[in-house]
């Protein structure tokens, strides 16, 4: 029976505990010490309710435990004095109105402090290894342990991560609080910048590797889903959102039972997840609403960012039932735009293949050209990878399997060094 | 994981009390700002439904209500990492209709969607 508690506990855990901290961080103003009171009421909920039962109530337990543990610690440590007076004068204040006075304190607050605590934990000062450590310990809910065995590092090194990241929060005195409206925009991509990070992570894993992996892209998005509901305002967290979804959508197809990974254009599409694909037109559609209402007078109208056109590019896969229904012309088209907004040369060589595919190899094979002769992706596998299946295309046989074979060499993939090597042998 | 959370229950005469259905739907923002909640519905009465059965090696195409079952009210998908998370999810629904319109009964079943989980070898 112990161990039935203990799940629910846990399940608990992954429900509350960031609300809880979120609560607590706004009383404290440090999110280190509310990520610490949180963990010792969890410890206090462990001992007790195996043998109490879970109280009918258990977020407001948990809070309430926690600040009478913090005024506790203040008898005991008097560095945290300033603290948790202010914890107790909070948990005063709210005794007078009795319980259900706590509820709706939290309730008022909860949306607005669970959103300070993710900018928090995405905080720019931060380091991204120690960002991704803290918003997964504080949002996600995740244990040392679990972080560690996500990101394959010793449990020390990950435990180091979420100390130095409270140690870096409390020396530049980071206050615990919503960004301006002025830094809003770039505090968002910091936030997504971490979101994507742990997608990717888990993303570009293949089986066989971590079985926590595939884990890492739930919690991702889940996070993008908390994001999209507590900054509904904001068309580019509605895309970032989609573009997760969509991705997500073709986990099922990405690899064979062996593990190794399948391409887009090879994939079974009937196993592509159609609810991860509809939620993602939702959120989509949300941002191009956004994106093209009306705004104030004298503002100009909001274009659509980065992660919407990269969405807005996974939905042009994800609605084709066939690889050869694909709108290329589309994806050509709204590369176009990304590449204003998002000039990097993958993106260039991203629109060369759609070019390609939509008007032509030689058309593509003049992008290409272009960023061959720029350098900036001098030694990435993938130009020269695209520029052999060009020039294949063109029949321009000797330069195709020069270009393969380059690949072959330029790639540290073991696998991908095969496959453009025996292209490269088909051709000569 | 994925859970289903199917609400099944006798359909009172009577509407359910203002208060339940704004407090349904808070529950339902929570479960969304926590990134629980991936898809949920009401379902209409089984009048407005039907029933293709497959019984003795033949097809049968029935046109509701039935009334020998309970109805199902409502379906809301889940997107958690443990039952036990699910379950807490349909508790709270539960425990809503308790607070809120204590006469009425019914169930909410929580169903696992098979997944991935399911297939993968294991770790």
């Amino acid at each position: 029976m112990s161990a039935d508690v203990h799940r629910s506990i846990e399940a608990l855990w992954r429900i509350e505990s960031g609300r809880l901290i979120a609560g607590l961080a706004r009383v404290t103003g440090d999110v280190g010490a509310a990520e610490e009171l949180a963990q010792d009421a969890l410890v206090v909920a462990l001992e007790q309710w195996p043998r109490t039962g879970v109280p009918p109530n258990p977020a407001g337990w948990l809070m309430t435990t926690a600040k009478n543990r913090a005024v506790d610690l203040a008898r005991r440590r008097r560095t945290y004095q300033r603290k948790i007076v202010a914890v107790g004068r909070d948990l005063e204040s709210r005794q007078h109105d009795g319980e259900s006075g706590i509820d709706d304190a939290l309730d008022d607050h909860i949306g607005d402090d669970l959103l300070r605590l993710i900018f928090t934990a995405c905080h720019p000062s931060l380091s991204m290894e120690s960002r991704v450590a803290l918003t997964l310990r504080c949002l996600g809910g995740l244990s040392t342990t679990q972080i560690a065995r996500a990101f394959l590092i010793p449990e020390q090194t990950a435990a180091q991560r979420i100390v130095r990241a409270k140690r870096t929060l409390l020396r530049n005195e980071v206050a615990f609080e919503l960004p301006t409206r002025a830094e809003m925009d770039d505090r968002l991509a910091a936030v997504m910048e971490v979101v994507y990070l742990v997608f990717n992570e888990g993303y570009t894993a293949t089986a066989g590797e971590s079985w926590m992996r595939p884990e890492l892209c739930e919690e991702a998005l889940r996070l993008a889903r908390i994001l999209a509901a507590l900054v509904p305002d904001r068309p580019e967290v509605h895309g970032f959102a989609a573009l997760l979804e969509f991705q997500a959508s073709r986990i099922p197809a990405r690899t064979t039972p062996s593990g190794e990974p399948i391409l887009l254009p090879d994939q079974d599409r009937r196993l592509w997840d159609r609810l991860l694909i509809r939620r993602g037109l939702d959120s989509l559609a949300r941002a191009e609403r956004l994106a093209s209402a009306p705004t104030r007078a004298g503002a100009p109208p909001a274009a659509l960012g980065p992660y919407c056109l990269q969405a807005a590019i996974a939905a042009c896969h994800a609605t084709a039932v066939r690889a050869e229904d694909t709108d290329w012309q589309r994806i050509a088209a709204l590369y176009d735009v990304l590449r204003h907004v998002w000039s990097t040369p993958v993106v260039e060589l991203n629109r060369a293949v759609a070019v390609a595919r939509a008007y032509g190899p030689e058309k593509g094979l003049a992008i290409v050209d272009g960023l061959v002769a720029d350098g900036a992706l001098g030694g990435y596998a993938q130009l020269a990878a695209v520029r052999g299946d060009l020039l294949e295309q063109l029949e321009r046989w000797n330069e195709a399997a020069a270009a393969f074979t380059q690949a072959a060499a330029e790639t540290r993939n073991g696998r991908e060094r095969e496959v453009f090597l025996d292209r490269a042998a088909r051709l000569t | 994981m994925r859970y289903l959370v199917l609400l099944r229950g006798n359909q009172p005469a009577e509407q359910p009390p203002a208060e339940l259905m704004d407090a349904i739907m808070k529950l339902g923002e929570e479960a969304t700002q926590a990134g629980a909640m991936l898809d949920n519905a009401g379902l209409a009465p089984s009048a407005m439904g039907a029933r293709v059965e497959l019984s003795g090696g033949s097809l049968d195409i029935v046109d509701g209500p039935f009334t020998e079952s309970k109805e199902y009210i409502s379906y809301a998908l889940y997107q958690v990492k443990s039952k036990e998370e699910a379950v807490e999810w349909a508790r709270r629904f539960m425990h809503l209709h308790q607070e809120h319109w204590p006469a009425w009964e019914g169930e909410s079943l929580v169903l696992k969607v098979f997944g991935p989980e399911d297939f993968a070898p294991p770790a």
